[in-house]
């Protein structure tokens, strides 16, 4: 597969595996954290870490949608599909998420709910379109890589006056997090960051500069595969042993400065900011995710349905906040492995294959259990 | 969720739906989100949509970077 | 004297459909039965006509294996669920290492369901157990109303007979011995899904459903120290090898460079955000050896039409924990774990 094959090559891993090791000063402690949940799951599913010199720390950030999705949100969901009786789409990984009462979406479907998988919004909308009897409600989450496609279909849905169709919206903005994770207790401790990929073809590599700016803090963008994960952590060993902190873009293959203007328009077309939403883990934070503008009112499923959120605590021994905001790691959580597994998830980070949690555990755990010699 | 992949272009219907090919596999997806997409451009797809163009210059400049060795010694005792 | 029944006029194969008659065990199923199970599978042992097959002595150390099939939908690339629940079931018993002779097939059947597309399955379950020699010697039909059912489910059970000297098990593998993999992985289970999905391809995937003694019998033969054979159906190669870990206590190192992959399976993954490792297969064996015995065993493998592909994919290790843990492409290691949750709805 052609741009793909060639950035997981084993050969070229060693070549900058090699230069990390002879770069990084093994004097020095470099806690760097890659920010969005397909580089946490390319990292622990090819191993990475085993190719990096112990001074570089990789700390897994909250760059996954399901993860910082609170409990509430899902309740709205459940909430449509079992009590409004509507066909509820959905990507995949939203299925599992334990939310109030027990209830998952999957378990919602066990009882009786018409619950959906779907892996485009195109699908959707095409349910809604075959089955006019029907109301369809696109439960929609993610960040700035899935926001465009949520917007071209509200704008397809208005352009054929679909009556049965409207959305949820969950999207949420990658610099409002990353502004929170400076803020908070572990901000200070972070040397830099490992930039999203996708999020990054959307809104360029310009949002990033205030991070460089603002919180010296470096910052490189890093594409999808594990090469690019690698020299961007090769990129940012170097900038912080000559003291730098700028933007850098590794994906030059698909991120330029200005991003994709025609999708940031059709997202700016549809959505509007919300005064704040909450975020599992990080709190509620202003300004940090979307909702439909008023000339897609009609599509608000939040209005269609009067829907009402209820904030919810996570249960009292998750440890989901301190690991996305990357102040502590999944092995460090009392319930990790034990009462908290990917059969029985008791927060959102053990739920989503991207979550840190999931990824630990489904990948990594065996570093954690030392073997009794026989 | 962050799941996209880089693919050929194989098909343009219109203005707004292709036919990618990654590895002998061919999908359908929108062209909604792109423009000045012809056949034979490689995009980056998500969740059924094209997001960007890839750069193949850029692409082969990347791969290059990844074989330089390094020559800098670090400075630790 | 053989004394022809009169069913009036014969099925209307080609627009007809299962009525709730067809299960009441009156006239309308003796009509069925004969007219379409035993027309396609017509054997001795059918013929009998009894409730169930006598069968002559078996002469050895008895198997005896059992598998549903649910598979949605029911004709798909590379085969249909009617071969599919005669080579599942044949390969069940012939991990045991035994030798698959008979099988049993029960049908629930829907009401409405097309006849002609009963036949064309229960045909292919024909040519399925006629090419390897193990026929269907007794089954039953049940049908259910309309909505209840989904077209077809059907469950065969099939009995074998294992050879003096021959102990296969699941619990026999130990450290030090040498994992091999019989062929590419992922290929039914991506067959399936693809078809579900709208993907099209330049050189189709297909089901490699495959009734699989005859390879386990070219590797009885050969001598080699065999420990443990297991077909990795659903959860695919992943579950089949953390089941044997754990039974065995052991762990077991993978090389990920060396696990077959067709190039189109790889594309269709990463199209729909799938790992390999986690999906179904239906003609593929995994077989644990002594490792002084692995390279003859590889040979023989590689020399059967079913085998073509088989490679050396790792080590048994020593492991109280038993992971299963995998060197990846990048050198890199990591657990390759059992697959979480439901992946793939009615893939077999």
């Amino acid at each position: 597969m052609k741009y793909m094959d060639e950035f997981r090559d084993g050969e070229l891993a060693k070549i900058v595996a090699a230069n990390i090791a002879r770069e990084a000063d093994s004097g020095h402690r470099y806690n760097l954290m890659e920010f969005c949940g397909g580089h946490t799951h390319a990292i622990s599913r090819y191993g990475l870490s085993d190719l990096l010199p112990s001074a570089v720390r990789m700390i897994h950030g909250p760059g996954c949608p399901v993860c910082v999705l609170p409990i509430g949100r899902i309740d709205l969901a459940i909430q449509l599909a079992l009590e409004h009786k509507v066909t509820l789409c959905t990507y995949g990984d939203c299925l599992r998420v334990p939310a109030s009462g027990g209830l998952s979406l999957l378990k919602a479907k066990a009882r009786g709910a018409d619950v959906r998988m779907v892996y485009s919004t195109i699908d959707a909308l095409k349910l809604a379109q075959d089955h006019p009897e029907k109301q369809v409600v696109f439960f929609a989450i993610g960040f700035e890589t899935t926001t465009p496609p949520t917007a071209a279909i509200l704008i397809q849905a208005k352009a054929l006056g679909l009556e049965n169709f409207s959305v949820i919206c969950n999207h949420v903005l990658t610099p409002a997090a990353m502004h929170a994770i400076l803020a908070g207790q572990g901000g200070e401790r972070l040397d830099g960051f490992v930039g999203p990929a996708h999020v990054s073809t959307v809104i360029g590599s310009q949002p990033y500069e205030p991070f460089a700016s603002d919180y010296g803090k470096p910052v490189v963008i890093a594409g999808f595969e594990p090469l690019d994960v690698m020299q961007a952590v090769l990129m940012l060993v170097r900038q912080v042993n000559a003291g730098r902190a700028v933007v850098e873009n590794e994906f030059t293959r698909a991120v330029t400065r200005e991003g994709n203007k025609k999708a940031q328009a059709l997202v700016n077309d549809v959505f509007e900011l919300r005064d704040a939403f909450e975020w599992r883990g990080l709190g509620t934070i202003p300004l940090s995710a979307l909702k439909m503008r008023p000339a897609f009112a009609e599509f608000d499923a939040e209005l269609r349905f009067d829907l009402q959120y209820h904030p919810v605590p996570d249960h009292k021994a998750c440890e989901c906040g301190a690991i996305l905001r990357g102040e502590k790691r999944p092995q460090e959580c009392r319930i990790f492995g034990t009462v908290c597994t990917p059969e029985n998830p008791v927060g959102s980070c053990m739920v989503s294959s991207e979550g840190a949690c999931a990824a630990h555990y489904t990948y990594g755990r065996f570093k954690d259990m030392a073997v009794v010699a026989a | 969720m962050c799941l996209a992949i880089p693919a050929r272009i194989e098909q343009v219907n219109g203005a707004d739906n292709a036919i990618v090919n990654l590895g002998g596999v061919r999908k359908e997806i929108s062209l909604a989100l792109v423009e000045d997409v012809v056949v034979g451009d490689y995009v980056i797809v998500h969740v059924g949509y094209a997001l960007q163009k890839l750069d193949e210059d850029e692409a082969l400049r990347t791969l290059a970077l990844f074989a330089e060795v390094s020559e800098l010694e670090n400075s630790s005792s | 004297m053989k004394i022809k029944t009169s069913y009036g006029r014969p099925l209307d194969i080609k627009n007809g459909c299962i009525e709730m008659s067809h299960g009441s065990g009156g006239r309308a199923m003796a009509q069925l039965i004969d007219e379409l199970f035993v027309a396609a599978l017509g054997n001795q042992y059918l013929a009998q006509g009894n409730d169930g097959a006598l069968l002559p002595e078996a002469g050895g150390r008895l198997v005896m294996a059992t598998d549903s099939h649910v598979v949605s939908p029911l004709f798909f690339p590379g085969g249909d669920i009617g071969c599919l629940s005669v080579h599942g079931t044949i390969n069940d018993v012939a991990v045991m290492g035994a030798k698959p002779l008979y099988l049993s097939a029960s049908f629930i059947l829907e009401e409405g369901f097309p006849l002609v597309d009963l036949k064309r399955i229960v045909e292919s379950m024909a040519k399925a157990g006629s090419e390897a020699g193990v026929p269907v010697v007794t089954g039953d039909t049940k049908v259910v109303e309309q909505g209840k059912g989904d077209g077809v489910f059907i469950t065969t059970t099939g009995v074998g007979v294992v050879a003096d000297g021959v102990h296969l098990s699941g619990d026999r593998a130990r450290p030090g011995d040498r994992i091999l993999l019989s062929g590419t992985i992922g290929d039914h289970g991506m067959a399936i899904l693809s078809q579900r999905e709208g993907l099209a391809f330049d050189a189709p995937i297909v089901s490699d459903t495959a009734a699989l003694h005859g390879l386990v019998a070219a590797m009885l033969d050969s001598g080699a120290d065999l420990h443990v054979l297991r077909d990795p159906t659903r959860g695919g190669l992943s579950a089949t090898l953390n089941e044997i870990a754990r039974q065995s206590g052991t762990g077991m190192l993978l090389n990920e460079a060396a696990i077959p992959l067709a190039p189109a399976v790889a594309a269709a993954c990463e199209f729909l955000g799938l790992d390999p490792l986690h999906v179904a297969n239906e003609g593929k064996l995994v077989a644990i050896c002594a490792a002084e015995d692995a390279d003859r065993l590889l040979a023989v493998m590689r020399s059967h039409p079913l085998g073509g592909n088989s490679a050396h994919i790792g080590e048994v290790t020593e492991d109280p924990r038993s992971f299963v843990q995998m060197v990846t492409a990048l050198g890199g290691r990591r657990i390759v774990d059992w697959l979480s949750g439901e992946q793939l709805p009615r893939i077999c």
